[in-house]
């Protein structure tokens, strides 16, 4: 490897893995260029970029840089498709779909429930628990969290989302807990267990929600006691910037914080390093004195309250209403985010956004072009998560012993 | 997820995962040899047990539900007995003096049962709901035959029903005894193909195919709503309203029981039985059958037999997907007729067939019992059958979902065996 180029100054211009960065980026240009501000009506300019991102990429690749120049290469690719779209429809269309600051925040809104369900997933799949109850956790956070918040607004006045979060967390853990005894205690097949969870949270939130508020829906009055927007007046009148992150809700803050607080958790503490070790070998885990059992509990349990958070974000900071079933399979994009970041807390982040982003462009789309292609945006995350299991980016693969239950001897 | 080759400890779980997936099944103990712990049961009442289970777990999920209704203040008597009158299996206790039209004829005959009453309607609707869950309950239970765990039936039950509504309203004028197979065919074909996918992932590059059925479930929902939706391809003649048209006359499947107009039974519930036929022969019968059963105890060992893994997952995951295929083209040609955006988000056929399978224990008898109960129970919680000043529909509909959750849940469990467990505890304790 490093024969191959040497550095100037720290980076090494010539090395594969460079080249094929280099090549995404050119990629991610060849479509932006298209758009506004700057929104080239010529059709050369994403061509010329996104061919040498796939030369750039096919380089990288034939450089043993597989992942990073098959990425180069799907840049490219999607680069040209998407920029030549961009120049043929209209300059007032496109003004009206890309407006960054509002996407960047509408991004920012449609990821963090995907981050909260990624990162539960994180800490349960690491452990070796296949967890595909996200989506179960992430509902029942969704209306036990609006319920407490509800219950709590008598007495507790506008902070009733504080007892809202709580409550959703304590009801993910209790899905979890139950999610965690089938697959730890009684060896059942994780992936049914986990089927079990998401019928169960549909059922139950369903089955209370009708009964408790069937006819009028949840109090409209939520939003006055909702989990808070943060305001920073001072970032407010940055460029690009203040309108993306000048307002955000609490919870996206929230999940920043747990998004950092849980890589140096995993990766830099030697509870973190249990964590993974019971996930990759249990039994040389167990050999040194680790109780697989206590630190699987533990992490199945605690995925259930981070999944049920974002849940609680969902359905008290975002909509500031329930339905039923309305977490609508945000709770599997969010596993989807998890193995596209290869159960690595910031690529998993990067995923989410990528996955928010899409949700946030299929929202917007319809309005300027009036037809459904939108909707065709929403799939993009299950797409690019079969293409990242079908390893054309980099093969994903998650934890050795996720999965298998441990058996003690 | 996936499992690299190398790890040590491997085959011995695998083993045992098949042991405990499917313990109906087990090769004969040679003489003189002590049962494994898990055959007790089984060596003692020879035969029910397997039927047995299945018995307990339903009972307890229905009694569990019962507890849902009694906390939030209703009768669960009272309620389980509206939702039995609703499914119309209390059709069969009215035995009687009637006469019946025979299927296809104009003549009529002596018959025990009223086939007009409001009970023979509320069985053919059941019957109508059960025989796609049959199917998506064959599609699961082939895969488990083969070691995989097919969760994407949904996604392979709405290609089917895309792609029997295109080609049903496609040819208005083609002779029924041609469109009918054609769209049948096609429909289970897509099924195979999509679900195919998820087996070419797993045995090339060894994908898990939960995730990846998954994703392909939720794909085809979204495709599916772009296509229904307004301004999509596959809308009907009002573009403002997000339904597809009608298939064409030609395509319907023939009505044997009830009206055409008030959604009679069709023969689609045989097309099912009778798959319920085929999967048996496949499984018991062939050397298809022999090398997936082969795959699913021990790949490993099948492998070494000379067997090809990677083929058998693929043609098992192309089969299962057949049958969930199969299942959406007998529904839009039975009686759905069209789709509509809103059903697709809102259909769980497929996911009911996971319970359905599970519950049935992979068996071609069990998954049709199973599904005859999870036919009758959705029927009997729909808002059409279910007396709403007894108990609301859309309580009874999450109420259902609620049984489906701990059927599953349960029927992981060793019912049988925890209930040994027990009472061997407790009679060392008395001793």
């Amino acid at each position: 490897m490093s024969v191959v180029g040497t550095p100037i100054r720290g980076i090494r211009w010539r090395h594969p893995k460079t080249v094929g960065i280099v090549g995404i980026i050119l990629g991610v240009l060849a479509f932006w260029t298209a758009l506004p501000p700057l929104a080239t009506r010529t059709a050369v300019l994403p061509l010329a970029l996104g061919i040498l991102a796939v030369a750039a990429g096919i380089w990288a690749w034939s450089r043993d840089q597989r992942r990073i120049g098959g990425g180069a290469v799907a840049a490219g690719a999607l680069g040209i498709v998407f920029g030549l779209l961009a120049t043929r429809s209209s300059t007032a269309h496109l003004d009206q779909v890309v407006v960054w600051s509002a996407l960047g925040a509408a991004t920012l809104r449609y990821a963090t429930p995907l981050t909260f369900a990624a990162i539960g997933g994180l800490f349960c799949e690491r452990s070796g628990v296949i967890n595909i109850a996200l989506e179960g956790m992430l509902l029942t956070g969704a209306f036990f969290g609006i319920l407490g918040a509800i219950w709590a607004h008598g007495w507790a006045g506008n902070s009733a989302w504080i007892v809202g979060i709580v409550t959703a967390m304590l009801a993910g853990m209790v899905m979890a807990a139950i999610h965690a005894v089938w697959a730890i205690q009684f060896k059942v097949d994780q992936i049914i267990s986990g089927t079990a969870i998401n019928f169960l949270a549909v059922g139950i939130t369903g089955y209370l929600f009708i009964d408790k508020y069937g006819d009028t829906g949840t109090p409209g009055n939520v939003t006055d006691y909702g989990i808070p927007d943060i305001h920073i007046s001072f970032l407010q009148n940055w460029y690009f910037i203040g309108p993306i992150i000048g307002q955000l809700n609490l919870m996206i803050w929230i999940s920043f914080l747990l998004l950092i607080g849980t890589y140096f958790f995993v990766f830099r503490t030697p509870y973190g390093l249990r964590l993974r070790s019971v996930g990759e070998h249990p039994r040389a885990a167990d050999t040194v004195g680790i109780s697989v059992y206590k630190i699987r509990y533990i992490a199945v349990i605690s995925s259930g309250a981070i999944a049920a958070m974002g849940g609680a974000y969902l359905s008290l900071g975002f909509v500031h209403s329930f339905n039923e079933n309305m977490t609508a399979g945000t709770g599997f994009i969010g596993l989807a985010a998890l193995i596209f970041g290869k159960w690595r807390p910031f690529p998993t982040y990067m995923a989410a956004l990528l996955f928010g982003f899409s949700s946030a462009l299929a929202d917007r789309l319809p309005s300027a072009y009036g037809n459904q292609w939108g909707t065709l945006f929403q799939a993009l995350p299950y797409v690019l998560t079969l293409v990242a299991v079908a390893g054309v980016i980099g093969r994903s693969i998650g934890p050795a012993a996720a999965g298998r239950p441990y058996v003690k001897q | 997820m996936t499992r690299p080759p190398d790890d040590d400890f491997r085959a011995s779980e695998d083993i045992e995962l098949a042991k405990s997936q499917d313990d109906i099944e087990q090769a004969p103990l040679a003489p003189g040899a002590a049962p494994p712990p898990s055959m007790h049961f089984a060596s003692r009442f020879s035969g029910w047990p397997s039927v047995i289970a299945p018995i307990l777990t339903t009972v307890l999920a229905f009694f569990m539900g019962g507890l849902v209704v009694a906390l939030t203040g209703k009768n669960p008597f009272k309620v389980y007995n509206a939702i039995f009158n609703g499914t119309g299996l209390n059709w069969f206790f009215h035995v009687g003096s009637y006469s019946a039209r025979v299927p296809f004829g104009t003549t009529h005959m002596w018959f025990p049962w009223n086939t007009a009453s409001v009970a023979a309607q509320n069985l053919q609707q059941t019957l109508l709901l059960t025989t796609p869950i049959i199917l998506t309950g064959l599609a699961v239970a082939f895969a488990f035959r083969c070691g995989m765990f097919n969760i994407g039936g949904q996604g392979q039950y709405l290609v089917g029903t895309i792609f029997a509504v295109w080609l049903g309203s496609s040819f208005l004028n083609m002779s029924p005894w041609l469109h009918v197979p054609l769209v049948l065919v096609v429909g289970a074909l897509a099924g195979a193909a999509y679900a195919g996918m998820a087996g070419i992932l797993k045995a090339t590059v060894g994908a898990h195919e939960v995730i990846s059925t998954i994703m392909l479930n939720w794909t085809a929902v979204w495709v599916g709503e772009y296509l229904f939706g307004q301004g999509g391809p596959l809308i009907g003649s009002q573009p403002s309203i997000p339904i597809s048209h009608d298939i064409a006359e030609g395509a319907k499947l023939p009505v044997i029981w009830g009206l055409k107009l008030l959604q009679g039974l069709s023969i689609g519930i045989f097309i099912s039985i009778a798959m319920l036929f085929v999967y048996w022969l496949i499984i018991n019968r062939t050397t298809l059958g022999f090398e997936v059963r082969a795959v699913g105890f021990n790949p490993e060992a099948a492998r070494y037999g000379g067997i090809s893994v990677a083929r058998n997952y693929f043609l098992a995951m192309a089969i299962s997907g057949s049958f969930a295929g199969l299942a959406g083209a007998l529904d839009i040609t039975g009686w759905e007729y069209h789709i509509g955006q809103n059903d697709i988000p809102a259909s769980q056929i497929g996911f009911i067939g996971i319970a359905a399978a599970l519950l049935g224990r992979n068996t071609a008898l069990g998954v049709g019992f199973a599904s005859l109960l999870f036919g009758a129970l959705i029927n009997g919680t729909s808002g059409r059958q279910l007396d709403p000043s007894i108990f609301r529909p859309d309580l009874a509909g999450n109420l259902t979902t609620i049984i489906q959750g701990l059927v599953i849940l349960f029927v992981g469990l060793n019912l049988t065996g925890l209930f040994i467990a027990l009472r061997r505890r407790l009679g060392r304790k008395s001793a």
